[in-house]
């Protein structure tokens, strides 16, 4: 058994790739865990960062510095009475939240965390995803429908619009990140894995390639993606101040919190595939600027640095514990929560464990990057109003989309333009 | 004014009905930004607002009843409970109309008390409604940043009178209270501490551009149809019309002070910001100059124990953070009102809701209604 597990891991290709149903297995069980965990994590770090923008504390009951919350939250909805309205569409209701679940899980097959840590690497992987990731509105669309109700309908409608509309602008940029990888090889791919990969070839990441056109798809496609996932400022599917709710004012419980996990799981999605396309998926920065064995062990410790710091930053807090009776629980909480940090930290110091591990802190690091804008954009900005974001859709991001898809390629046909004209010159 | 035809006509079956080409959608009096229990039916063509009708009187507690069977003195704290964002203005607009009926004048000391305090808590009312308004237009962190100012007004009301909403500053006759040692230098303080504020909220609103899109061009009041429904307040100074009751019929001692009086140009709603915003400022200038030439002297004039108007009937009105704030009271020569009248600016200035917002969009309802800057325990009394 455990020379099977060796066997594998010294195999460089993904679980899909090599036929490896078990592997496979493990790893969509990985990922369901690891996604559902990274949902907890943001729910949590969304109020938190949140709170300290608006000069609040944010939870500080449940755990120590509130860090308990989520499991709170999760434990409330799950026990909640379940209601389904009684002039409801009692099955359409009832699978609305399923089928956007489904389709926010299935879209992390093909995202790859490292060079073999995907569950598949297919060919067709950004195609993929996008197809999923769309089919998550069918949900939406249904909720809306089956609540028989005002404001879940024009929620849903709102919705249903907004991403068709925002689709075409993302999808135009996500083209010209696929043209690029043609640049050496003649022939472009889809694979998510074969995108980094042309980017690693190339040399850069493809939000600094043809400066200022990769940087330009990048943004439409940032902006897109926020639009995509119905947040703020593009949140008016569930206006809160307009629309109650939006789709799920008619949910509660258990499958109000499928549409929770549903909406942030996409919003880890969609970041995951502007890393991917634009910021150089599982490589590390500066691969070929600060390159070398020395650069490449110096920044093989940062996963272990990373926790070291968090638990540093919980030893803290544990210091700053009120020295009160009542607070002896969550102190001591707090501080094994920051041992177990450290020892992680310490885990990732084994070289062996460091090297498996280092694509998928950078993965990680990049993500949580767009999810902190997610949270600094619902801090800062007032919500766009219908007219006004089909506006910017269709506007702005999608002639902008178009002009760099054009300009990509004159750019990347630039070589043989002029050689053709040269040619005709002599 | 002639008379309208366009009324919203929800009773007789709507023949497109149907047709599903209309949806007449009910916003209230449970919903998230009616500013309480304001019921607004809708008439909608996809998101477009045909037409509107506002229901109210969910809060209606009858205040103005409650006044027949209560001594002037006693009836001084209901009004607070009007509006209650704003309750020293309340208390200033009933304790004045009441010494008008009796014709005494509260002395200067007492006079300039109740300017400090009145501006205090018109600043206090404007950091509700921006809050609010901009958490309408769905920027959430503004309010904290105004609630948190906020406070340090309430602190300077609950230090002077004990109480944080509903004051019960003023008395028929002056004030009761002297104001606390400190109170000066709490005041400036405050003023000093809360400009930069300002700033900072202006920061985060006045040149973003999502904020710009979603205020300007959205609700324009022209000032006729101001003037015709009888809106008063910020609402008409945006539209252009400089009025003012500070400064056209000057109570108390209004008429001492350097101030401007903010107008906009476009009528809309990011107009209406502006005026509001450089409001809070002139009461900043208010403030100081009141807290630089307060008087010394007595605080209470000389009124009966037992207060009994001669008969006869009286308006009086003054400046409210949302409006002209009227009371018109009839006296019977008793110790209780025959009758009392107010004139709330947010019940005035809600009529215009409909004018506002048709052909506009189910967002931009929530806008306008915040921009009419309501507090429904007003409205309903």
């Amino acid at each position: 058994m455990i020379e099977y597990i060796k066997g594998y891991l010294s195999t460089g290709t993904t679980p899909g790739e090599a036929g490896n149903l078990f592997w496979a297995t493990i790893y969509i069980l990985l990922v369901i865990v690891g996604v559902s965990v990274a949902v907890l994590c943001m729910n949590w770090l969304e109020r938190k960062i949140l709170a300290h923008m608006q000069i609040r504390l944010g939870p500080m009951r449940v755990g120590p510095h509130g860090l308990l919350q989520p499991f709170a939250d999760a434990l409330k909805l799950l026990i909640k009475e379940d209601i389904i309205p009684q002039d409801a569409d009692k099955l359409v209701f009832w699978s609305a939240p399923v089928v956007v679940t489904m389709t926010a899980f299935t879209t992390f097959l093909v995202v790859p965390f490292g060079r073999t840590h995907a569950v598949t690497d297919m060919n067709i992987g950004v195609l993929f995803m996008l197809g999923v990731s769309s089919l998550g509105v069918l949900g939406i669309i249904m909720a809306g429908w089956s609540s028989n109700s005002h404001y879940p309908l024009m929620g849903s409608l709102r919705s249903s619009a907004q991403m068709v509309s925002y689709e075409i602008a993302m999808g135009l940029a996500i083209v010209s990140a696929v043209l690029m990888t043609s640049l050496q090889t003649g022939t472009g791919t889809l694979s998510m894995i074969g995108i980094v990969e042309a980017q690693a070839s190339q040399h850069t990441w493809f939000i600094f390639k043809f400066f200022p056109l990769g940087f330009l798809a990048f943004a439409v496609f940032a902006i897109a993606m926020v639009a995509e996932t119905n947040r703020a400022p593009f949140d008016l599917p569930e206006a809160e101040s307009e629309l109650v709710a939006g789709f799920h004012t008619e949910y509660s419980g258990f499958r109000w919190s499928l549409f929770f996990l549903a909406e942030y799981s996409a919003m880890l999605a969609v970041s995951s595939i502007a890393v991917t396309l634009w910021l150089g998926g599982w490589m590390r920065p500066f691969p070929s600027l600060l390159g070398g064995p020395a650069w490449d062990m110096a920044f093989s410790f940062l996963p272990a640095l990373t926790f070291f710091v968090l638990a540093a930053g919980c030893f803290l807090g544990t210091i700053r514990m009120p020295k009160i009776p009542q607070f002896r629980v969550q102190t001591i909480g707090l501080g094994t929560f920051g041992a177990l940090l450290g020892l992680v930290g310490l885990v990732l110091l084994v070289p062996a464990v460091s090297v498996r591990v280092q694509d998928i802190y950078w993965f990680v690091v990049k993500v949580a990057f767009f999810m902190y804008l997610y949270i600094w954009y619902r801090g800062t900005f007032p919500r766009y109003r219908f007219d006004q974001l089909m506006k910017v859709g269709w506007k702005v991001l999608l002639p902008t989309g178009l002009g760099v898809l054009i300009a990509t390629a004159l750019w990347g046909l630039m070589p043989q333009l002029s050689a053709a004209i040269t040619g005709v010159l002599q | 004014m002639s008379e309208r035809t366009d009324y919203l006509d929800l009773d007789t079956k709507d023949e497109t009905f149907l047709d599903a080409t209309e949806l007449v959608l009910n916003m209230g009096p449970q919903h998230p930004s009616t500013h309480g229990v304001l019921r607004v039916i809708l008439k909608l063509d996809g998101e477009k607002v045909l037409g509107t009708e506002c229901v109210i009187g969910y809060l209606h507690r009858g205040v103005e009843k409650i006044a027949e069977n209560r001594t002037y003195a006693m009836f001084n704290p209901y009004v607070d409970r009007m509006d209650y964002v704003a309750a020293v203005s309340n208390g200033l607009g009933y304790c004045e109309a009441v010494e008008k009926l009796l014709n005494v004048e509260a002395p200067p000391r007492a006079q300039y008390l109740r300017v400090i305090l009145t501006e205090l808590c018109r600043i206090a009312s404007h950091q509700v409604w921006l809050g609010t308004h901009a958490l309408d237009i769905g920027a959430i962190t503004p309010l904290f940043y105004c609630f948190r100012d906020r406070e340090e007004v309430l602190k300077i009301f609950e230090k002077y009178c004990g109480a944080r909403l509903t004051t019960h500053a003023f008395r028929i006759g002056g004030c009761i209270y002297e104001a606390y040692e400190g109170f000066e230098q709490d005041c400036k303080k405050f003023c000093d501490a809360f400009l930069p504020k300002l700033d900072e909220y202006e920061e985060l609103l006045t040149t973003n551009r999502i904020w710009g899109e979603r205020t300007k061009g959205v609700g324009i009041l022209n000032p006729e149809d101001c003037i015709a429904l009888g809106v008063t307040g910020p609402v008409l100074r945006a539209s252009g019309v400089k009025w003012d009751l500070r400064k056209a019929q000057p109570y108390e001692s209004y008429k001492d002070f350097d101030f401007e009086i903010p107008t906009g140009l476009n009528g809309d709603t990011y107009d209406r910001y502006l005026v509001r915003i450089e409001e809070m400022r002139q009461a900043v200038r208010i403030i100081r100059q009141a807290v630089d030439g307060l008087p010394q002297g007595p605080i209470m004039a000389k009124v009966p124990k037992v207060i009994k108007p001669p008969v006869g009937e009286v308006y009086h009105s003054i400046e409210a953070p949302k409006g002209e704030l009227g009371y018109f009271i009839v006296s019977d020569a008793s110790t209780q009102p025959y009758r009392v009248r107010v004139r709330p600016p947010s019940f005035v200035n809600l009529q215009a809701l409909d004018k506002m917002v048709r052909g506009l969009l189910v967002a931009d309802v929530v806008a306008v209604i915040g921009t009419l800057d309501i507090v429904l325990g007003e409205v309903d009394r």
